[in-house]
C-alpha cells in the first residue's frame, strides 16, 4: 500500500513488459456489459471426455498475449492430459447465479465442473446444496491454504471450498487530485472529489468500507447499523457526491478522468498505479478495509469424471510455484502458502508486494463481512439496491 | 393437383404461431404466475412460492413511481429529438440525395454493424472527461470544473435518441420515398408555396412513417436500461435498471415480474392512446 511501500521501479519494468492487462482491461467495460446479456453458457459434457470445464472472472487468470494462451493452463493439460476448458464469464455473482440456478435446481448440466463465486454467494451454493464435497485424496496441496483463509463461517473444514484469490477492498485516487492521499470517509468526500467519487457495486465491500468507518465491527454488524450506512451512502448519491456504484469499470472511470476517487479493489488498483507512473494509489482506510476471497468450488451437476478433474486442477493451482506465477500476473492477494518463497525466484520485486502478499500490519486491518441469513440477504441487499436508484 | 383450401393459410401461420406460443405466450404465463408469488417463510434467497398476492403489483409501482416516470419522459424525450434529427435527414435521403441515395441509406444502416453496447460504451468516451466535448465547453467557459456530462440525463437521453435513430429513419424514408412527386408539383400549381406544401402535403403523407417510427423509438426506449446503467448516474436509472436489479441482485422475481408486466400494460396503454388518435389506417 501507498504507506507501507510503493512498486519499485525494476517491478514495474517486469509489469510493464509482462502485463498488458490493462489494455485488455480498456474493453472491459463492454465486455462486461456484453456478458449482461449474452447467456454464453460453458462447454459440452464433461463425462463423454477427459475434459474439465472452468467458469471464472475475466483477467483472473496468467495470460500470454502472444500466444493468446493461459501458460499455467497450457501446463496442466500437458501434465494432466487433462483437457482443460476456461470460460471467462463469471461476470457478476448474482448474474451468474441467476443463469443457471434453474438447471441446479433441476440437477442438470451447468456447464461448468469448476466455478468461482465470491464467499457470499459461496456460501449460498453450499446452503442449496448445489456444490460437491472435495475428495481431499484428489487435492493434497490443499493444505497449503493461508491460516486466516482455513476456517471461513460458510465452509469451517473447507470441505467444499478452496480459496481462488482474496480481494482487498480500500480507497484508490488520482494523486493529482488528491496530493495528500485518501485514509479517511473525511478524505474521501473532499471538495476537488465532488461528483466525482465511484463506489463498488459490491454490497459487502461499500458499506463494510463505511461501517468500519462509523466504528462497526463488520463481523458483527446489525441491521440497524448496516442500514444506517446505506443511509449514509444514499444521501453521498442523492447530494451529488457519488457518481456511480460500479463494479470494475469504476477504473475505466478514474483513467478518463471522470472519477477522482475512489472505493476499490486492491488488484486493479495496483494494475492502475504502475501503468499510469503514480497517477493512482491505493491504501487500506485507517478504519480499516475489506477482504473477501472468490472460491474454487464443484457444482453439483459435474459428473464424477468433472469432478475429479477439477479436483485435480483446483490442486494444481495450490502448487506454491503455479500460485506465485497466477498472483505475478493477477496481482490479487494470494492464499497459498509458501507462493511468496517462489515469486522470490520468479520476481523478486513482487515477492515484497502488500498488494499480493499483505504484510502483518496491512492483514490486521482487514476485516471479513459476517455471513448473513437468507432473509437478511434479500432486504440488505434491497436497501442497497434502493439507495443507488434501484 | 389441388391442395384443400381452407387448412393453407392456417399452415402458413403455424411455424409464426409455433414460435410465438414457445417464446412469448408460455413465457408471459410464466410470468404472470411468478408475479403474484411471496418468498417462502424460512425459505432460502430466491425461493418463493404462489399466493396470489396481487398486492406485490401495488408495492412494485408504489416503490418505483419515480423510475416509471422518468422512463416515460425520458423515452419521449428520445422519441422528439430523434423525430427531429430523422425527418430532415429521411427527406434529404428520399428526394435530394440523387445517386447517393444507396449510400446514406446504409450509412443510415451502418451502426448496425457494431454491438449496441460498444456504441453505448464509445458515447461513454465522447461525452467523458477526455473526449472531444468537455474539454471544448471547458475552454470556452461554457462548464464547470466540476460539472460533467456522463452520469447525467443529457447524456442518457443522448445516448438512447442516438441508438434508436435509425429505427426512426427507415420508416420515414419509406414513407416519404413512396409520395408521389405529381402531388408536391400539383401543390405548386395551385399556387401554394414551399412551407405550405410541405405542411399541407408532405407532412400528412409522412405520417405513417412518423407513427410507425415513434412506435418503434417510444416501445424499445421506454424498456431500454443499457444507456441509463452506462452513461447514467444512480439518480437516472429507469424502469429497466430496477427490473434487472430485482431479478439478479435482490434475487426478487415478483416483484421484478410485477414490474414488467405493469410496463407492458402501461406501454399499451399510450400505444393504443396514440394510435387511436394518429390512426392507424394509413399505417398499413
Amino acid at each position: 500500500m501507498a504507506t507501507e511501500r510503493s512498486i519499485s521501479p525494476e517491478a514495474r519494468s517486469i509489469l510493464g513488459a509482462r502485463i498488458s492487462r490493462r489494455s485488455v482491461l480498456a474493453g472491459a467495460g463492454g465486455l462486461g456489459a456484453v456478458g449482461l446479456l449474452a447467456a454464453c453458457g460453458g462447454g459440452g459434457d464433461s463425462a463423454a471426455e477427459n475434459i474439465v470445464r472452468w467458469g471464472n472472472w475475466p483477467l483472473y487468470l496468467d495470460f500470454d498475449e502472444e500466444s493468446k494462451t493461459y501458460p499455467t493452463l497450457v501446463k496442466f493439460s500437458e501434465s494432466t492430459g487433462i483437457d482443460a476448458q476456461y470460460f471467462e464469464d463469471y461476470n457478476d455473482n448474482d448474474e451468474f447465479f441467476g443463469k443457471v440456478q434453474a438447471q441446479l435446481k433441476l440437477g442438470e448440466d451447468i456447464g461448468y465442473d469448476v466455478v468461482t463465486p465470491t464467499d457470499w454467494m459461496a456460501a449460498r451454493w453450499i446452503r442449496l446444496g448445489y456444490t460437491q464435497k472435495f475428495d481431499l485424496a484428489n487435492i493434497p496441496n490443499a493444505g497449503n491454504i493461508l491460516d486466516s483463509l482455513k476456517s471461513p463461517s460458510y465452509d469451517p473444514m473447507r470441505e467444499s471450498t478452496l480459496t481462488w484469490q482474496g480481494i482487498m477492498a480500500g480507497f484508490g485516487w488520482n494523486t493529482e487530485k488528491n496530493p495528500k492521499g485518501i485514509r479517511t470517509l473525511d478524505d474521501l468526500f473532499a471538495p476537488q472529489n465532488k461528483g466525482k467519487i465511484v463506489v463498488l457495486s459490491e454490497m459487502r465491500d461499500t458499506i463494510g468500507v463505511i461501517l468500519l468507518a462509523q466504528g462497526v465491527d463488520i463481523t458483527k454488524v446489525t441491521e440497524d447499523e448496516f442500514m444506517n450506512a446505506v443511509d449514509f451512502m444514499a444521501g453521498k448519491i442523492s447530494d451529488g457526491w457519488i457518481r456511480g456504484v460500479k463494479g470494475n469499470e469504476y477504473a475505466e472511470d478514474l483513467t478518463s478522468g471522470d472519477a477522482t476517487a475512489v472505493i476499490g479493489w486492491s488488484g486493479d488498483m495496483f494494475i492502475l498505479a504502475n501503468e499510469n507512473e503514480g497517477k493512482f494509489d491505493f491504501a487500506i482506510p485507517e478504519s480499516g478495509g475489506t477482504i473477501s476471497g472468490d472460491n474454487l468450488m464443484i457444482p453439483s451437476t459435474a459428473s464424477p469424471t468433472g469432478k475429479t478433474n477439477g479436483e485435480k486442477l483446483i490442486n494444481y493451482y495450490y502448487d506454491p510455484a503455479v500460485a506465485a506465477e497466477v498472483a505475478a500476473y493477477v496481482n490479487y492477494v494470494c492464499p497459498v502458502q509458501g507462493a511468496q518463497a517462489e515469486m522470490e525466484k520468479i520476481a523478486p520485486e513482487l515477492a515484497t508486494s502488500e498488494y499480493i502478499f499483505p504484510s502483518e500490519n496491512t492483514s490486521s486491518r482487514l476485516n471479513v463481512f459476517r455471513s448473513l441469513t437468507p432473509a437478511e440477504e434479500s432486504t440488505w441487499a434491497e436497501a442497497f439496491q434502493q439507495a443507488q436508484g434501484n | 393437383m389441388t391442395l384443400p383450401k381452407v387448412p393453407v393459410p392456417y399452415l402458413l401461420l403455424l411455424p409464426g404461431f409455433a414460435f410465438l406460443f414457445t417464446f412469448f405466450i408460455l413465457p408471459i404465463i410464466n410470468l404472470a404466475q411468478t408475479s403474484t408469488q411471496t418468498a417462502i417463510v424460512g425459505g432460502d434467497t430466491g425461493q418463493y412460492e404462489q399466493s396470489f398476492a396481487f398486492s406485490n403489483y401495488i408495492n412494485a409501482f408504489l416503490e418505483n413511481k419515480e423510475q416509471f416516470g422518468r422512463s416515460f419522459i425520458y423515452a419521449s424525450l428520445a422519441t422528439v429529438f430523434a423525430l427531429a434529427i430523422a425527418y430532415p435527414l429521411a427527406y434529404a435521403i428520399a428526394f435530394k440525395s440523387g445517386k447517393y441515395k444507396n449510400i446514406l441509406l446504409v450509412l443510415v444502416v451502418a451502426p448496425f454493424f457494431t454491438s449496441f453496447l460498444l456504441r453505448t460504451v464509445a458515447w461513454k468516451q465522447i461525452l467523458g472527461e477526455e473526449g472531444f466535448l468537455v474539454p471544448t465547453l471547458r475552454s470556452l467557459n461554457l462548464m464547470g470544473e466540476q460539472t460533467t456530462i456522463t452520469s447525467t440525463s443529457i447524456a442518457v437521453v443522448a445516448g438512447m435518441t442516438y441508438n434508436f435513430l435509425p429505427f426512426m429513419t427507415l420508416p420515414l424514408y419509406a414513407s416519404l420515398e413512396r409520395i408521389d412527386p405529381r402531388t408536391i408539383e400539383a401543390s405548386g400549381d395551385l399556387y401554394a408555396n414551399a412551407i405550405t406544401t410541405f405542411r399541407k402535403v408532405t407532412v400528412p403523407l409522412s405520417m405513417p412513417g412518423v407513427v410507425a417510427g415513434t412506435l418503434l423509438t417510444f416501445i424499445p426506449a421506454a424498456g431500454d436500461y443499457v444507456n441509463a446503467a452506462i452513461l447514467g448516474s444512480p439518480n437516472t436509472k429507469m424502469i429497466g435498471n430496477v427490473i434487472e436489479s430485482r431479478y439478479f441482485k435482490i434475487v426478487d422475481y415478483p416483484t421484478a415480474a410485477a414490474l414488467s408486466f405493469t410496463l407492458m400494460v402501461a406501454i399499451l396503454i399510450l400505444v393504443t392512446l396514440y394510435i387511436r388518435k394518429a390512426g392507424t389506417d394509413e399505417l398499413v
